[in-house]
This record gives C-alpha cells, structure tokens and sequence, in this order.
C-alpha cells in the first residue's frame, strides 16, 4: 500500500460511514474542502511536514479527557466580551450578550443567509493556505466544523473577545471554525482559553482589510492530555498589523500551524510562542509566511521549555516573493532543556526570490544556566522560585510581543501557575 | 560570628585538594581581611562558604552563629545572615534588577517568618539605597547586571548587600577591575554598613582596598592554609615585600 492510499484509508476509518451533509452558506466551501481532504489523505509519518511530529495519535481514537486545570479568566482585568463553547457547543448562558459595538457576532451554526460576509471567507484562506504545503487537517476541519464564530469587525474595539473552551465530555471530539474580518482602519483583540475537549482541531481564518490591526493572545494550558491541531490563517492587506501570541502547557500533543500572507505594502505581522512541555508530551509550532506586498516586516519569536523527555518542534518558515522588495523578516526559536532527555527539532526555512531583503533567523537550545541559579540562591532565592525565574526570563521575548501589560501580565502568571503545577 | 575550623576541601571531580586545614575566627563586628597570591584558595573558600557547586568538603565546619553553614542550601545560608559579594557578579537577561531585589528580600523575609515588604516601601527604600550608591534608576530598570560596567556590577553587589543587611558579608575580591573613584565608592557602601552586629571578610590581593576599608585582622593565606595573621600592618608589609618572604618563612 502506497503512502498516500494509507493516508486515504485512515480518512475513511476517521470519517466512518456518515459524512455530515452540508446546507447553508459552507455548504460549497465545505463539499470542496471534503474534496480536498479525499485528494489528500490524512498525514502521515512519512511526510515530510510531518516528520518531527508523528501524526498518528490525532488519526487513532479520541482520548478519555485529562485533568482540568481551571484558570482565572484571561484578560479579567479588560472586561472582556465572553464566548463560551462547552464541547464545542456554544453555550449561551455562560457568554456575554452577543451584541457588539464596532462589529457584529454569529454562530457559524446559524449564520444560513447566502450573503453573510463570512461566505468569501471561510475556507477560502485555507484552501490558498495548502499551497505550497498540505495540511489536511485544516480542509478536514472547514469540511465537518460544528460550529465556530463569525465576527466581522467595521470598527475600533477596545472590549476583548474571549473565545473561552470548556471540556467536560469524556471523549469529546470537537471541530470549531471562526472566520474574523477585520473592515479598513478596524482594531480588535481576540483572546482564546481552555481547552477545546479531549480532541480538538481549530481553524481561524483572518481576513484584515487595509490598516486593521488585530490582537490575539492564546493560553491552551488547562488540559493534562489533550490533543490539539489549530491553524490560524491571516491575510493581511497594506499597512495591517498583526500580532499573535501563544502560550502552550501540558496537553499530550499540540500542533499549533500559523500561515500568514502578507499581501499588501507595509504590512506587519508578529507571532510569537511560549510552552512549557513535560514528558512524554509534544509541543510543536509550524509557522509559514508569505511575504508578497513591499516593506513589510515579520516576526517569529519563539521559546520552548521542555522536560522529562518532552520534545518540542519549531518548522518556521518565510518565503518571500520577487514582488517582496524591503522585507523585514525575523525569526528565533530557542529552547531551555531542563534535562539530558529532552529534545528540541527546529527546521528555519527561509526561500527568497526578492533582491532586496533582510531576513535574519536563528535557533538555539541551551540548559539553564547554573551560575545564574547559585547567583539567585546564594541571594536566599529558594531553587525552586530562581529557576521559574529564569524560566520567565527566558520566555521575556515571546511574552513581550503581547502589547497589553495587563494580558503580558496575565500570561505570566499563568506561567508561574504552571511552574508551580508541574514543578518544571 | 563565624568559625571556621580545620576545613579541607577539594575540587569535585578531580583529585585536586585546594584548601588543607583553614581555620578562622571572626568574632561579631570585626573586619577581617583575607590576603595572598593567585591560587591559595581565596576565591575556593568564599565559594564553599556561599555554597557554590562543584566543590566536596572532606573535613572541617564553617558555622555562622553556631549553625552549620556546610550542610545548608546556598539559599539557607542566605536566609541565616551570609551574603557573598561575588568577585565576577553574574549577568542575568531578561531578569529586571528591581524584580531580583525585590524578589531576594522578600525569600529572606519569608524564611525568616516575616511578611513581604509592601512595594511602595520597597521602592522607598532601594532608591534611597541606591543613591547612596550612585545607582542610577536606570541600573534599577536594566536586567541584573546587563550592559553594567564593571565599577556598576560591583557597586550593584553593595546594593544588594544593603538591602538583604546581612550578619555576615563576604567581599570577594570586590577591588579588582575597579577604577579609584569607583572603589572609594564601594568602600564607602561598605562602611556606611558596618556596625557592632555585622561582619566582614575582605578578600583581596592588594593592600589598597584595605586603606578605604579598614581591618580589625589581617591573614595570610598560601597553599590552602592560613600562614600567618596580625594586624593591619601585616597588610602593609606585603604590600611592600611581596608574599615571598612570608611563604620562605613557613617552608
């Protein structure tokens, strides 16, 4: 049996006899992802975007849920407009009002009108998003989604919507989908929390029109064995400003892709990352961006903290167009090895076709460092609270690209909250 | 305050015997300083002390106020009044200055059954350190020691030696690598600390430090042992011959 009709056969076992039939405004968007997704099959071990991390938990059987571990709410300190999904399921009595200034809110499960803004949106930043790399996953998810949010933002939003997961059902399975566009000169901040249940596979597609910016800050630290595939896909157009930040513990294996495309001129986007992982847990970050309008920048900041014979894997990518003049483009991955066992893959791709570049990247793993943890002990530092120190210290980076202190200061919390959970 | 007896070290994972048999007495409120050529074991006994890695003690104790420092986490001997002014202070990114302090007096106040320090006095109070110093708010704001010069650092070890007012402070060769504005600085600091309650081993290579801060006793340390002690003269008096002569004396 060839690779590929064992990607297909696994399909067909994950999808089992009942292919959901579509209706509504996805409906053609998703029968064409369903397409898709036959083409291509289920990842596999042997490919090559798959190679550090074996995809074959996330095709087997849905896990019993791990343990919960409950959190204050993200960005509290803001108010924050609150949507609940409980299992994938929109849970309306634990969500704020839906009712938005400076933009409007509908669940994909009910959104039905042919019109809805949302119909140019989903799925089509995925489907351009499997170019030049499949990620069947994602068209997996636009085909069989149960629900998600479409949020269309027309103008400046100080409020943060918190996207807030919650998972109690035991084997729970959930596929959620949010489309967000952001009009001309439009500002948001989307915040994500908890866990999706005990599989969970997100898709955001972001569209941001001319001089948008969007904020968002992710913290998946509350589930001991999830296991997660996300894909955050943006489209930036000129002058648009993106930054993105997340924070990754616990859960047994976690796959966070973003795919960015910077399409217009000047535009800029930030991405950052911090996790925390302990054995035998898999943490990995695969980013791919676009450069293709001129004098735009990018950042990929980020910092794992692995133990236990935890593995942690960066795939990050820039390709920048020969349209891409005066690109700015920046990526580090480092990891802190808290142990001889550990390990961190990290694969910098950079493809340039445009004469007139910056580009710089680099990767570096490391221990903590002993002198600095006597210095800190030898001050009446208790080891264990120097090295969350040092731990802090060296996520500072990827936590400093979150531009609100509050939230900054919330991720650092639950940084420390996590340290002290899992004695890193 | 702290005594030292009989106490053999060597190197962890070599068969290299550095200290052979230091014995040492420093009594409440006095000023010893701690002389002698490059590698008698100086540096080996601070660190020892402190509780650095590396190190296996084969004989001896070093008790601070009758408890037993050799048996303690370098955070305990911390907590029970030791404080190390490191010869090489450590840079640590992405660690703000302020945050460390902060953090180090309120473990000290912890393991003492104290409360935290509130941050407004804090802040009262390690500005007003701090100037003395001529610690800029800037070298508050910076990472611990990031980009300091080497004056900075070592006037940075002083601060923190003010704000953790420890019993017993050990000044590991703090003289080196500074100008002569910027040791009259430190000493200084380090005078304006000295009272009945607290001790000092000064450990240093020239007699100059010893002019600005001076000792109650004077040792002389060769080959992993004290050879001789006297008073401040004995300062003086390498100073101008050297360590030759006493080294002929004891071979």
């Amino acid at each position: 049996m060839s690779a590929l009709q064992k990607n297909r056969a696994d399909l067909s076992a994950r999808l089992g006899a009942d292919v959901p039939k579509a209706v509504g405004f996805t409906q053609h968007a998703r029968a064409r992802a369903m397409a898709r997704l036959q083409a291509m099959g289920l990842p596999h071990g042997r490919d090559e975007y798959w190679r550090y991390t074996a995809p074959d938990l996330l095709n087997g059987a849905v896990p019993n849920l791990g343990a919960q571990h409950p959190q204050g709410q993200l960005g509290a300190a803001l108010g924050p407009l609150v949507l609940t999904f409980c299992d994938g399921v929109f849970d309306a009595a634990a969500s704020s009002d839906l009712a938005l200034e400076g933009g409007q809110i509908t669940l994909l499960s009910t959104a039905t009108t042919d019109l809805h803004f949302a119909q140019d949106i989903y799925g089509s930043l995925e489907e351009r998003g499997q170019t030049p790399v499949a990620r069947p996953f994602a068209a997996l998810n636009t085909a069989l989604a149960q629900e998600g949010v479409l949020l269309h933002i027309t103008g400046k939003i100080a409020q943060p919507i918190l996207l807030n997961y919650v998972a109690k059902a035991g084997q729970s399975d959930v596929i959620l989908h949010h489309c967000i566009k952001l009009d001309s000169g439009a500002e948001a901040t989307i915040l994500e929390q908890g866990s999706l249940g005990a599989r969970g596979n997100l898709v955001i597609e972001v569209d941001m029109a001319a001089g948008s910016a969007l904020h968002h800050i992710r913290s998946q630290t509350s589930d001991d064995a999830a296991l997660a595939v996300t894909h955050f896909f943006a489209c930036l157009h000129a002058n648009a400003a993106l930054k993105s930040f997340t924070l990754c513990a616990h859960g047994r294996l976690i796959r966070n892709e973003t795919v960015i495309e910077l399409v217009g001129d000047n535009a800029v986007a930030h991405v950052a990352g911090a996790s925390l992982t302990d054995g035998p847990d898999h943490h990995d970050d695969t980013i791919f961006i676009t450069h293709q309008g001129r004098s735009c920048e990018s950042r990929q900041v980020y910092k794992n903290v692995l133990k236990n014979g935890a593995v942690g894997v960066f795939q990050g990518k820039i390709l920048v167009r020969q349209s891409a003049q005066k690109t700015d483009g920046y990526q580090i991955s480092q990891s802190l090895l808290l142990d001889g066992d550990s390990q961190f893959l990290a694969k910098p791709e950079l493809e340039i076709y445009a004469d007139d570049v910056k580009c710089s990247h680099g990767s570096t793993s490391g221990a903590i460092d002993d002198t600095a943890l006597f210095y800190l002990q030898s001050r009446g530092v208790p080891r264990a609270q120097a090295q969350a120190l040092l731990v802090l210290a060296f996520m500072a980076e990827a936590v400093g690209e979150i531009a609100s202190l509050d939230l900054a200061e919330d991720m650092r919390a639950q940084i420390e909250a996590v340290l002290q959970r899992s004695r890193l | 305050m702290l005594e030292i007896k009989n106490l053999h070290v060597k190197l962890q994972d070599e068969d290299k015997v550095i200290l052979r048999g230091v014995n040492l007495n420093i009594g409440s409120g006095e000023v010893h300083a701690i002389m002698g050529p490059n590698g008698s074991g100086k540096s080996t006994l601070s660190s020892v002390l402190a509780g650095r890695e590396g190190y296996e003690v084969t004989a001896g104790s070093a008790l601070l106020q009758g408890a037993e420092l050799l048996e303690m986490e370098p955070e305990e001997r911390a907590a029970a009044g030791l404080f190390l002014a490191f010869q090489y202070p450590v840079e640590i990114p992405g660690v703000g200055n302020m945050t460390f302090l902060r953090t180090a007096v309120n473990a000290q106040r912890k393991a003492r059954g104290k409360e935290e320090i509130s941050s407004g006095d804090f802040l009262k109070l390690v500005r007003e350190r701090a100037k003395t110093l001529k610690i800029d708010s800037d070298m508050l704001k910076r990472p611990v020691n990031m980009g300091f010069s080497g004056g900075e650092k070592k006037r940075n070890e002083i601060l923190q030696m003010a704000m953790l007012e420890p019993k017993m402070c050990i000044l590991d060769e703090t003289d080196s690598g500074l100008d002569v504005d910027a040791m009259k600085l430190v000493s200084e600091g380090v005078n304006a600390l000295r009272d009945a309650g607290r001790s000092f081993l000064v450990i240093t290579h020239y007699q100059r430090l010893l002019d600005h801060i001076t000792p109650d006793v004077v040792h002389i340390m060769a080959a992993g042992r004290i050879i001789k002690t006297g008073g401040p003269e004995l300062a003086l008096e390498v100073e101008n011959n050297g360590y030759a002569d006493l080294l002929a004396e004891v071979e």
